[in-house]
């Protein structure tokens, strides 16, 4: 035991061990498994292995690949302004406005709770909102705004990117708000005694120090969007499609080899674009 | 105290919608559960009744609601404890560097970034083609832990961040075995985080559905049940069950914050026995 103890990288591991078997077993495991079906053959009611490029032949050969990744990175984008531009005021207003720390607490879990209720629920509690005789028509109609109901409120890319924000502006708030937390109070008096008004502190001492934060926030919700499937497809009635849905619609057909090659390849995507994202944050350091 | 900015009332107004587009809609399928018998799915209410709460208790057409939730309720159980110890593990681990521990680091990202149909497909594939069959307590057990877990150690993380060592040297000092100074020293600092990896473990499993979606077999856990209705039901039925789940959501979070508000009590109350001496 005690020869163990000194040990430290056989401790180590053995700590880690739990974690790494759950990582190699249904992590790395289906990932390779996913590359290796994504070069085999499909049949109508089976699939049988081969080594052969079709899947991806097929997938770079039809423009509906093209569009659908297309939308995959507007739906990224879009949602990523939003809930940044959302997520930082929101962030900055708990952190420096709000002055004791209990309120501070109280209000950032008033905006936490949500998140750890359903996805689907809160997806669903937009039908009486932004349906054809929903809420929101009604309200315009009555304000004389819109004469009659307006239709793409409800399953159109609009309702899409709106559930997304709905459900991942906290994913901005979290890190934003950590990393304000911990900016030093006196260099924002400095810059106010050097003369600095408040637009000039927000922009050249705030967002600076807070950029870690956001970077963080932003690797949240940029794969959240880019790997999501269900949104899209209830959101916009089955109307739009990004790559998840594409996938998804594959594995209901039972072509798992096609579904895999467009699963490998909108894995490469997302991590080349986090590849590039985390070469200007440490994650571990800013936590 | 200084006077408010001007920009502090705006920024107010902001939050304030905000937190009304957050928590709006839900209390919007909330009213509208107790729709009377005969309304639909958007306002006016046609009268005010529990009609599809009785609904929701009687017909077995619209699914196995009590079983899925039965299942979702157990898995999420498991899925919590087992993030709990295994983050706890884990954060401990990564404290010093070992051989593989950068690898380990990526892993866990890619974990955490992998979009999680991916996730679905590959443990469905490795389930089926290894000939096992795929189990919500299995498969679906195991596919929810790749997305807890890097939550339950990014908490760790952060946690041993802040972690003042010099308690641990104090112990160490005083004669503590390594053991000793993690059950007395250690594990008590970090406690009432750990109510924070539970919270995380619980909810996300409880909530999870893209990775649960091709693993969970041939019973389904409740999100799914609730995605199967979005498709045949159109009833205020569907309000009526988001509002209870919301509701147990709630029942949930509202006991693991009241929990560590005592835990947090108790330590400030226990915390200090300084002068009290040891006899």
């Amino acid at each position: 035991m005690n020869k163990l103890r000194e040990n430290s990288a056989l401790t180590g591991w053995l700590m880690v061990s739990p974690l790494a078997f759950v990582l190699l077993f249904f992590l790395v495991l289906p990932i390779f498994l996913i590359v290796v079906v994504s070069f085999w053959r499909a049949t109508e009611f089976s699939i049988i292995p081969a080594f052969e490029w079709d899947n991806y032949a097929f997938l770079f050969g039809s423009p509906v690949t093209y569009t659908v990744f297309f939308n995959t990175f507007k739906y990224a984008f879009v949602t990523w302004v939003c809930t940044l531009l959302i997520g930082f005021t929101v962030a900055y207003y708990l952190a420096f406005h709000i002055r004791s720390l209990t309120w501070q607490i109280a209000l950032f879990l008033l905006c936490t709770i949500p998140f750890w209720t359903s996805n689907i629920i809160r997806m669903i509690s937009w039908i009486p909102f932004l349906g054809r005789n929903g809420i929101a028509n009604s309200t315009l109609i009555s304000w004389g705004v819109i004469d009659e109901p307006v239709e793409w409120l409800l399953f159109s890319d609009f309702a899409v990117i709106l559930a997304f924000v709905h459900l991942y502006t906290l994913f901005m708030v979290v890190p934003i708000f950590n990393t304000m937390m911990r900016i030093d109070k006196s260099l924002i008096e400095a810059a106010r005694d050097a003369g600095a008004n408040g637009a000039q502190i927000l922009w050249n001492v705030i967002i600076p120090l807070t950029k870690p934060g956001i970077m963080i926030g932003t690797i949240f919700v940029v794969t959240l969007v880019m790997g999501d499937f269900i949104t899209v497809r209830f959101m916009s009635g089955s109307q739009s499609a990004n790559v998840g849905r594409l996938i998804s619609n594959d594995i209901a057909l039972l072509q798992y080899p096609s579904a895999s090659a467009t699963a490998i390849i909108l894995l490469l995507t997302v991590l080349l674009v986090i590849g590039t994202m985390l070469r200007f944050v440490d994650i571990r350091k800013e936590l | 105290m200084e006077p408010r900015p001007r920009s502090f009332y705006l920024l107010t107004a902001f939050f304030a919608l905000f937190i009304l587009f957050l928590y709006g809609p839900t209390i919007t399928i909330g009213i509208l559960s107790f729709q009377g018998e005969g309304g639909g799915l958007t306002f006016p209410m046609r009268g005010v009744s529990l009609y599809w709460f009785y609904d929701l208790f009687e017909q077995q057409a619209v699914g196995d609601i009590w079983g899925s939730f039965r299942r979702s309720f157990t898995l999420g159980l498991m899925v919590m404890v087992v993030t709990v110890v295994v983050s706890v593990m884990g954060g401990l681990a990564f404290r010093k560097k070992f051989p593989g521990s950068n690898i380990l680091f990526y892993l866990i990202v890619t974990s955490l970034v992998i979009p999680s149909i991916l996730i679905s497909l590959g443990v469905g594939l490795l389930f089926s083609q290894s000939g096992l069959d795929v189990h919500w307590s299995t498969s679906g057990f195991g596919s929810q832990l790749t997305w807890t877990l890097p939550f339950g150690l990014l908490i760790m993380f952060a946690v041993f961040n802040r972690f003042d060592k010099s308690y641990e040297e104090a112990a160490r000092d005083l004669g503590a075995s390594p053991w000793q100074t993690l059950r007395h020293v250690v594990l008590p600092i970090i406690a009432p985080s750990l109510i924070g990896v539970a919270l995380f473990g619980f909810t996300l499993s409880y909530d999870e559905f893209a990775r649960t979606l091709l693993t969970s077999g041939s019973y389904n856990t409740l999100p799914l049940e609730i995605y199967g209705m979005t498709t045949n039901v159109t009833s205020p039925v569907l309000y009526a069950l988001g509002t209870l789940t919301t509701l147990f959501s709630l029942l949930i979070i509202g006991a693991f914050l009241a929990f560590a508000l005592l835990a947090n009590r108790r330590r400030a109350k226990a915390g200090s026995d300084a002068g009290k001496g040891l006899l």
